[in-house]
């Protein structure tokens, strides 16, 4: 079989019509491809995720395996020849995984919530119809995992916020925010690591480090890893 | 020593991209047009990734503090040092203390600054690209401005230096005409480009003109994305994506129809729906693309981006015979 029919099958396969979260195979160049994974995306279904990303960093000519929410990137040293086989073994892989259990570590992270750090609580406030307090209740009990990294050097996507409190994207980005600006963008919440231009609400502020270069790994944080948001001040 | 007299807003030190930390959240950075930083080190006998100077903005101005190789490859900018003109794709020896200068580009939008033995800036986790989000990584982790000094790299043992070649420099055809891919029409660069997950997601007729269509390059177009405006693509469906890694040379399609197409210092990861990808060969067009220009899409599979990345490496490696062979045959 050519390389140009095993392609054709793979840009074929899913079928995104109605189905939005079925498992989905796609290009990205010559050098990377997409595993959109099928379901809900929630902690068992990332743990699958963190353990495909372990297993293909072995497969031949993978440059690096890249978790995100409920996907994984593949990128390549040179494009992969046998796309079909690669693809059979990415849905095997996920059809077998139970999920790697990485038990990472914690902080508590404090959160100056409103006033100059937090311009967009309002907006929450009005998107929501939920009062401040309750807001910040709600934004601060939860344990959130780090599912992924990725937007900036150090950023964490966060799974387990409240679906009460999810408002959306704002239409207009704001140009430039704060480094540890606490945001929510649609039903997932997260902590800038750096300053630069967001769409994403601005709720809080907190102060830490979450990337350093010259720090081995760089990132403060890992998939698997655990914060709580602490409530060190409400301004209203 | 190399000293910055004046800058435009958006100069860089970058090599070929900082890889392998993507998981961190750290994209590639590198130099847009990778063929021009790549043939400014062949030609200079450096390292295949040693750093150079990305110029986008003009004017441009640095003085030698020391007896320098060096290499303008990329855009043509009619350059001079100490006033005499310095042919495009060319390198040269400078004196202690002479003044190189790049006017405004007569075609392409960024020039390269190669020096023998290359830029002397820290590795930061792999690379000498500058990490603008970041803040790290280039010179100081920022573009560069007046007054900045850069050290440079003591050149390899044996290295031949320019001077010992030739007083007037040696230089290459532009990949262009190595290269080439035509649009079918003047001022217009055609690019090839890979259908992506959502590509069946459009409509007919929206995915017709995707290929037909010139896409204006707009003033909102820098190293971390173009923005495209043309007949715009219309989606079948409301598309809502979960976060995901992306690569240089996706083509986003935000809510507007009018595509973004994700450059080297985009974010790794997003969630637009992707219309497809401009192949990795084809960047380094991208990164000459002017703004105002227009670009054309050519629809490719993989088995033909693969082929096309090859196209550019053996391109590549072939020049580099070519220059090695001349150097050989110079020097005896």
């Amino acid at each position: 079989m050519n390389r140009q029919t095993n392609l054709k099958k793979v840009a074929d396969l899913p079928a995104p019509q109605g189905a939005p979260h079925a498992m989905r195979i796609s290009l990205l160049g010559a050098k990377a491809i997409l595993f959109e994974a099928p379901g809900a995306m929630d902690l068992p279904h990332q743990r699958r995720i963190w353990e495909l990303a372990q297993r293909f960093e072995r497969w031949p000519g993978v440059a690096e395996t890249v978790p995100g929410m409920s996907n994984l990137m593949l990128t390549f040293h040179t494009p992969p020849a046998e796309l079909d086989r690669l693809q059979e073994a990415l849905r095997q892989a996920w059809d077998e995984s139970a999920g790697l259990p990485i038990e990472g570590r914690h902080i508590d992270l404090p959160v100056v919530y409103g006033g100059e750090g937090g311009p967009h609580l309002a907006d929450v406030v009005s998107h929501t119809g939920l009062g401040v307090d309750e807001i910040v209740q709600l934004h601060a009990a939860p344990l959130y995992t780090v599912y992924a990294l990725g937007s900036h050097p150090g950023y964490c996507y966060l799974g387990g916020m409240d679906p009460r409190i999810a408002t959306p994207r704002r239409k207009v980005p704001v140009v430039r925010l704060p480094g540890g600006a606490v945001s929510i963008g649609g039903e997932q919440t997260g902590v800038s690591a750096s300053a630069g231009p967001s769409g994403w609400n601005t709720i809080g502020h907190a102060e830490m480090e979450f990337f350093d270069p010259r720090r081995e790994p760089p990132a403060l944080l890992a998939p698997g890893d655990t914060i709580r948001f602490c409530i060190a001040k409400v301004i209203k | 020593m190399i000293e910055i007299l004046a800058t435009g807003a958006l100069s860089t030190v970058q090599d070929l991209g900082r890889f392998g930390v993507l998981r961190f959240g750290v994209g590639t950075s590198g130099a847009m047009d990778d063929i021009a930083l790549a043939v400014g080190n062949i030609l200079l006998g450096n390292d295949g990734n040693a750093a150079g100077i990305e110029v986008p903005i003009l004017p441009f101005r640095l003085r030698f503090d020391a007896d320098t190789d060096f290499a303008l490859t990329g855009a043509d900018c009619a350059a001079t040092l100490d006033g005499q003109a310095v042919p495009p794709w060319w390198c040269l020896h400078a004196r202690r203390g002479q003044v190189l200068a790049l006017g405004v580009p007569r075609s392409g939008a960024r020039a390269y600054l190669t020096v023998g033995g290359g830029l002397d800036v820290p590795a930061v986790l792999g690379s000498r690209s500058t990490q603008l989000r970041g803040s790290f990584g280039g010179f100081e982790g920022r573009p560069l401005k007046k007054g900045d000094a850069l050290a440079i790299v003591a050149r390899a043992e044996g290295a031949t230096p320019v001077s010992a070649i030739s007083a007037s420099g040696f230089g290459v055809r532009p990949p262009e005409l190595g290269l080439p891919l035509p649009s079918g029409q003047d001022d217009v660069i055609a690019v090839r480009v890979l259908p992506a997950a959502e590509y069946d997601s459009y409509t007919a007729e929206s995915l017709a003109q995707f290929w037909r269509q010139p896409w204006l390059v707009t003033p909102q177009s820098d190293r971390y994305g173009y923005r495209l405006e043309g007949p715009g693509l219309q989606a079948t469906r409301s598309m809502e994506l979960r976060s995901h890694g992306i690569v240089p040379g996706v083509i986003q399609v935000p809510h507007s129809g009018q595509p973004i197409i994700q450059l080297r210092d985009a974010q790794p990861s997003g969630g637009y729906p992707k219309v497809g990808t401009v192949i990795e060969a084809d960047l380094w067009r991208l990164g000459q693309a002017r703004i105002g220009q227009s670009l054309r899409f050519v629809q490719v599979d993989h088995g033909q981006a693969t082929a096309a990345l090859e196209e550019k490496e053996r391109y590549l490696f072939q020049l580099q015979q070519a220059v090695q062979l001349q150097r050989k045959i110079w020097n005896n």
